[in-house]
């Protein structure tokens, strides 16, 4: 009997808390959108298509944060129904810049923004999706870097080793050639506590290292932002730069509370 | 050889060597300011070089400045080293395609390319040395790296001034290239204008060396080189401890290790800009369809925690056991792995650290510590 041809696996994205910036990243794939589609049967992805395939689905993209009660609920029922759950960007994986309310009143921000607070149903903090539900990969950045993903995507489907390497944003431009923007130039970077993987994008610009990518496998945040400090950026400086896209990362949250 | 000896070309006489050794066929590889650095990136020609560019070094901390006398290699070492074209920052090992039940490999076209590097320090020639000891040991051979660094053509530059955190002189490396070279230039900047002293130091050197201009070198001007190089020499920023590799063999369980962590990164800068590291890791690639497969091979650090990641986790978890790690291997262990230190002295990993962390401190330190104070 002729073997059936292999079911493509089925591929869903979902949406929470967040700008939509990773999930255009998978569409910015132009030149790989094509062979994504032959290689996953896209199931379910509402910013490219209305299409809405049951589950269960081998893999699920998770963009964005837990902030609401209903995104509380709804991330079980995506797990339920998920062979492998990946979360894509700063806000799946750190809580995002929205994380910035983790470390204030949301309260008092309510009031001061929206004319009828009343129908605002919002959770105190701003949470990562591996805080809810059990994660199986994670793709950071803010935005995720598009060759990460098709290297996981296709590490998945050609069953080897995903390469997402835990190392500093240092090694990266060490590997590229890039001059340090720190030593030779004294600005402040946050490569070395930072994990690898963006492309390098800001040193490469002559900037620093905005820590997108998130605390690196043993960021030493406390030396760095100890060097910083005695180097010329300001305390209230070395304590914004932590608080930023990653702000919840737990290595930045503490270390720009250990700042106050 | 030349049947030339020491020879004295003036600055004119660095724009022929690059056409000469352009047109011999060679990628011209030389030291350029890019990005507020002293960077080895090919040269379209002599004017590319760094004339009147000096470099101020310090933990942590380089910058450059301009000289008023032109010198076209008042700078010292750079960020990168020539590891970056012997042993590139990403190699690909084999590409192979799908091909019926099993692949097939890809025939890659022959990598013949051979490349002149300008402005190599006595520092870096040892640690080419070096290397060749590690990837060219007769029965272990890196095919790749032997064959691009047989094909290399060196010209040295003796150094006439040192950095903030050379230490060359306490490693026995510098600031002259006694060796290793196929030219070395000295350069002499003084009331009689500006020239070069250049000094064969293979076949292929002596036959660039004949094509070259420039009259014999006087006892003077050999006497103005040694006198240039006697400079650098004497004004060394920094100074390895002689004995460094039994004050850290007897100091293996000192608190001091965890005293380096509280400041170390775990960042790898460190290991990636030093000439002499060599580890790797190896990662495998496919495309979506998993037509075709790449296996490539890409500089690691011990400072990755990856590195050393065996079934089950990894061995060094601490930053304190990683930089154990670096600096004895780099300092100790070397020599009866490789019969030689791993460090030349040339200050990079103080330099480009980006909190300072300097390996001739680490190393007193611990020798304090161990006399018990
Ligand atoms: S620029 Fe930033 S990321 Fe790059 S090596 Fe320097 S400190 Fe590290
Ligand atoms: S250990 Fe440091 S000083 Fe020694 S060769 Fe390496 S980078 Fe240069
Ligand atoms: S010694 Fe410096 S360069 Fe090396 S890993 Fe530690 S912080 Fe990074």
């Amino acid at each position: 009997m002729a073997k059936a041809k292999p079911r493509k696996p089925k591929l869903a994205v979902w949406k929470f808390s967040s700008c939509d910036g990773c999930q255009l990243s998978l569409l910015d794939c132009e030149d790989e959108l094509l062979a994504v589609a032959d290689a996953v049967e896209i199931a379910y992805f509402l910013e490219a298509t209305r299409a809405q395939g049951r589950g269960p689905y081998d893999i699920s993209l998770v963009e964005g944060s837990i902030t609401t009660p209903h995104d509380a609920e709804r991330i079980h029922r995506v797990r339920r129904q998920s062979k492998l759950l990946i979360t894509i960007g700063a806000c799946a994986t750190a809580g995002g810049i929205q994380a910035l309310r983790n470390f204030k009143d949301v309260d008092g921000f309510i009031s001061a923004v929206y004319p009828h607070p009343d129908y605002i149903e919002t959770l105190r903090k701003s949470t990562a999706i591996h805080d809810h539900v059990r994660v199986d990969y994670q793709l950071r950045g803010c935005p995720i870097d598009k060759h990460q993903l098709l290297d996981v995507v296709g590490s998945l489907l050609n069953l080897r080793k995903p390469n997402l390497p835990d190392h500093s944003q240092c090694m990266e431009c060490k590997l590229q050639g890039t001059v340090c923007v720190m030593v030779a130039r004294g600005v402040p970077c946050l490569g070395p506590v930072t994990q690898a993987g963006c492309g390098n994008l800001c040193p490469t610009c002559q900037r620093g290292c905005y820590g997108c990518f998130g605390p690196k496998e043993a960021p030493n945040t406390t030396s760095l932002g100890d060097w910083l400090a005695d180097h010329g950026t300001g305390r209230r400086d070395v304590k914004h730069l932590f608080r930023s896209f990653n702000a919840g990362a737990t290595a930045f949250r503490r270390e720009s509370e250990a700042r106050e | 050889m030349s049947g030339r000896g020491k020879t004295v070309i003036g600055r004119d006489g660095l724009a022929d060597l690059v056409a000469i050794l352009a047109e011999d066929g060679y990628r011209v590889i030389g030291p350029q300011v890019a990005d507020g650095a002293v960077v080895y990136e090919p040269l379209d020609s002599a004017d590319d070089l760094p004339a009147g560019v000096v470099d101020d070094h310090d933990g942590g901390h380089y910058r450059l400045r301009r000289e008023a006398d032109g010198a076209v290699f008042a700078h010292v070492v750079g960020p990168q080293s020539w590891k970056r074209y012997l042993y590139p920052p990403v190699q690909a090992l084999w590409r192979a395609e799908r091909h019926g039940k099993g692949f097939r490999v890809i025939e890659e076209p022959a990598d013949d390319g051979r490349d002149a590097f300008i402005g190599v320090r006595p520092c870096d020639i040892r640690a080419m040395a070096v290397h060749d000891r590690v990837f060219d040991r007769g029965d272990v051979v890196d095919g790749g790296y032997a064959r691009r660094r047989r094909d290399a053509f060196v010209v040295a530059v003796n150094c006439t001034r040192a950095g903030g955190t050379c230490f060359c002189v306490s490693m026995g490396t510098g600031p002259a290239a006694g060796e290793g070279f196929d030219l070395a230039l000295t350069e002499l900047v003084g009331d009689n204008g500006h020239e070069f002293l250049v000094e064969a130091g293979s076949a292929a050197g002596g036959g660039v060396l004949d094509r070259l201009g420039g009259r014999d070198a006087t006892a003077e001007d050999e006497a103005a080189a040694e006198a240039a190089v006697g400079q650098a020499a004497a004004s060394m920023g920094r100074h390895m401890a002689a004995d460094a590799p039994a004050v850290l063999m007897a100091n293996l369980e000192s608190p001091h290790w965890d005293g380096v962590a509280a400041r170390c990164l775990a960042c790898g800068n460190c290991t990636m800009v030093c000439p002499t590291c060599f580890c790797t890791t190896v990662e495998d690639a496919t495309d979506l369809g998993g037509q075709v497969a790449e296996r490539r091979r890409r500089w690691d650090s011990c400072f990755a925690a990856d590195h050393s990641y065996i079934h089950g986790g990894s061995v060094r978890r601490e930053t304190s056991a990683r930089y154990r790690q670096w600096i004895t291997h780099k300092l100790a262990t070397w020599h009866e792995q490789f019969g030689t230190s791993g460090c030349v002295g040339c200050g990079r990993c103080i330099t480009w650290c980006p909190v300072g962390i300097d390996i001739t401190e680490e190393v007193r330190t611990l020798g304090g510590a161990d006399k018990g104070d």
